[in-house]
């Protein structure tokens, strides 16, 4: 069975970017999750902070639809 | 040696030291200054007038060498809102003036003549000096002066023209250990401090130092708290890109104010990015990492060059760059530096004079974006007094009301900073109901309701905000009193070490055995005494309200509004 992929945008920040990128579209599976990319990209998920998914808080269990934007960013504060 | 009050009366240029009430005992930094200001100011006194006092306050560890323990509490009535005021800094000033044995310096009085003074702070009490040479003179000339006059070990405390001019937007400069600025910016206290005809204030502690009850203990407890903040992630974040890491995912939760406050996100968001800037101190040979002041184990500030590789401007935080970037469409850093030098050294108060812009820009006075136009009405106008710079050198409020404008975002007068409430809201809660106006530092909801510091609680919905925000203000006046950075939050929200080694330590240097509902109930009683003073001076809940247009106009991204009743947010004080 043919699998249908997915377009999603993966933006990245602060350190995370190092060695990495910024922006970059990606073709994912229909089962990948949140979790699957960021192991994907070689970053531990402890050292994530936040994950947004179109400007919202998601998890890593999260599936992302066709089109959406993603944002991984370790943790981070200020104020 | 022992602390005590030293007071100086402006009006018959006088000084006295005086041993600390027993009910101030138990107090330093925002819980003494705001215990005196309401103790000795008439809450409806002119904020400009001889009645308001301007009470100066080390935290209860600042002159130890507790990590982070250097912050200076300032306190009076505020020209800006009218409300009771505390305005916490960096700088040297707070350890020195603890080791000169100052618990309170409280200036109160008025001079009747047209004479500027300077004060000088010692062991041995405060002299009152007429001053001349440096009056007019920016924040940068008055430290570089006095640095040659007094050497440059001194701590310094001091006004620009701004303060001079009383202007609602004047802050109070503090002297950092490399000769740079830090600033107790908000709500006008500059103008207070001018209105006393006080240029600025000296402080020499001699060979003063600071007693430990229990040194042992007090060493013990310094290690855990110390490695409690190093070791937190959000500690190592702060010192990699400073506190502007947080322009990118501000902007990203669609929570930036941009164009005053007409929407979420801005366009040139990368460009004034911490990461950005990140690059651009590196490739410009600045600094990275620099501490506000001796013993700050987080080092968030940095030292920002220009293109030729001097120096620019240090301390350049995240509200900073919001203001004068995103809610002016400034997306060219160099300006931002530019301007954010030019306030320090005129004396103005970033986030107020910048979101004062934004207001003047929907007026139509320049243009959203001409940073290079920010600049020249900073120089042209509000350091030399125009009346166009007096407008906007009073704040956003003055610039609104002089120019019809109703998206004029501030609560009590006060600029609201860096996080649109409608997007995020439990710092809508915090802005609404804070005793001194709209001020993100009084219950930072953003680490809950964004960063994942402490829980998470979704920014859109209502549920659980009322109770975020009085967790943390509550938390936060007492972190306030003891003199330590609010940067210790992160890894004390986090870290079951983290908090019970502050409680050591502050016992260990008093001989005390205060428990965590001690501190708990200190932050409780600040919170209830300052509200006390507000409604003294004729402050109601109507006044605990964000602006109209928070409520009428969507925020895109989310297209959201604020939409807590009042009787929702009054609900914040059921404690």
């Amino acid at each position: 069975m043919e699998e249908t992929m997915k377009r999603i945008t993966v933006k990245l920040f602060a350190y995370f970017r190092d060695n990495r990128f910024k922006l970059e579209e990606r073709e994912i599976s229909e089962e990948t999750t949140v979790g699957d990319i960021v192991d994907a990209l070689g970053i531990d998920r402890q050292e994530v902070g936040v994950l947004m998914v179109n400007s919202r808080h998601t998890e890593f269990v999260y599936r992302p639809a066709a089109g959406d934007v993603l944002a991984i960013f370790p943790v981070v504060g200020g104020g | 040696m022992a602390d005590k009050i030293f007071r100086v009366n402006m009006t018959n240029l006088t000084s006295t030291i005086e041993e600390v009430p027993p009910a101030w005992a138990g107090y330093g930094g925002r819980g003494l200054t705001s215990t005196i200001v309401s103790a000795e100011v008439e809450p409806t006194c002119h904020p400009l007038g001889p009645k308001n006092k301007l009470v100066i306050a080390p935290g209860l560890l600042s002159g130890t060498v507790a990590a982070n323990s250097g912050r200076l509490s300032i306190g009076a009535k505020s020209p800006l809102t009218g409300t009771i005021k505390e305005a916490n800094s960096g700088g040297t000033a707070a350890q020195l003036l603890a080791r000169a044995g100052v618990k309170a310096l409280i200036i109160e009085g008025q001079p009747k003549g047209d004479t500027w003074y300077s004060l000088a702070v010692t062991p041995e009490g405060v002299t009152v000096n007429e001053e001349t040479e440096l009056i007019g003179k920016g924040n940068f000339a008055v430290v570089d002066a006095l640095t040659k006059r007094t050497g440059g070990k001194q701590g310094l405390i001091t006004i620009g023209p701004a303060g001079e001019m009383k202007m609602g937007g004047a802050n109070i400069s503090i002297k950092d250990p490399d000769g740079g600025l830090r600033s107790s910016g908000r709500g006008g206290l500059g103008a207070v401090l001018g209105s006393k005809k006080i240029k600025f204030i000296a402080i020499d502690p001699k060979d003063g130092k600071v007693a430990i009850a229990d040194p042992e203990k007090f060493r013990e407890a310094n290690k855990v708290f110390a490695k409690a903040l190093v070791d937190h992630p959000v500690s190592q974040a702060l010192g990699q890109y400073g506190t502007n890491v947080l322009v990118n995912i501000i902007n990203e939760s669609g929570g930036l104010p941009t164009q005053n406050f007409s929407k979420g996100q801005f366009a040139g968001h990368e460009a004034i990015s911490g990461e950005t800037m990140h690059d651009t101190i590196l490739a410009r040979g600045g600094r990275i990492k620099h501490n506000c002041h001796p013993g700050c184990v987080i080092q968030c500030s940095q030292v920002f060059n220009d293109a030729a590789g001097n120096k620019l401007t240090s301390g350049f935080e995240y509200e900073s760059i919001w203001a004068m970037g995103a809610d002016c469409c400034v997306d060219n850093l160099d300006h931002i530096a530019q301007a954010d030098k030019l306030m320090d050294d005129i004396g103005v108060d970033t986030i107020e004079t910048s979101v004062a812009f934004g207001v003047a820009m929907e007026a139509g006075v320049l243009a959203f974006g001409d940073g290079a136009g920010v600049c020249r009405i900073l120089q042209e106008d509000i350091a030399k007094g125009t009346p166009l710079g007096r407008i906007i050198g009073n704040g956003a409020g003055s610039v609104g009301r002089a120019f019809g404008i109703t998206r004029v975002p501030v609560v009590k007068n006060q600029a609201i900073p860096a996080y649109d409430p409608r997007a995020i809201k439990g710092i809508g809660i915090t802005y609404a109901t804070s005793t001194q106006g709209a001020d993100h530092t009084m219950g930072y909801t953003i680490a809950t309701n964004i960063l994942g510091v402490g829980g998470k609680l979704d920014p859109l919905t209502k549920e659980g905000q009322v109770e975020l925000s009085r967790n943390l203000q509550i938390a936060t006046a007492a972190i306030d009193s003891t003199g330590m950075c609010l940067f210790i939050a992160f890894a004390a929200l986090d870290n079951a070490t983290c908090l019970p080694a502050l409680i050591d330590l502050i016992n260990a240097k008093y001989g005390l055995s205060l428990t965590g509902d001690d501190v708990v109930n200190l932050g409780k009683y600040i919170l209830r005494t300052e509200r006390a003073f507000n409604t003294a001076a004729g402050f109601t809940s109507a006044d605990d309200r964000l602006p109209e247009f928070f409520y009428l106009e969507p925020l895109p991204p989310h297209n959201v509004v604020f939409d807590f009743t009042g009787k929702e947010i009054d609900t914040f004080w059921n404690f």
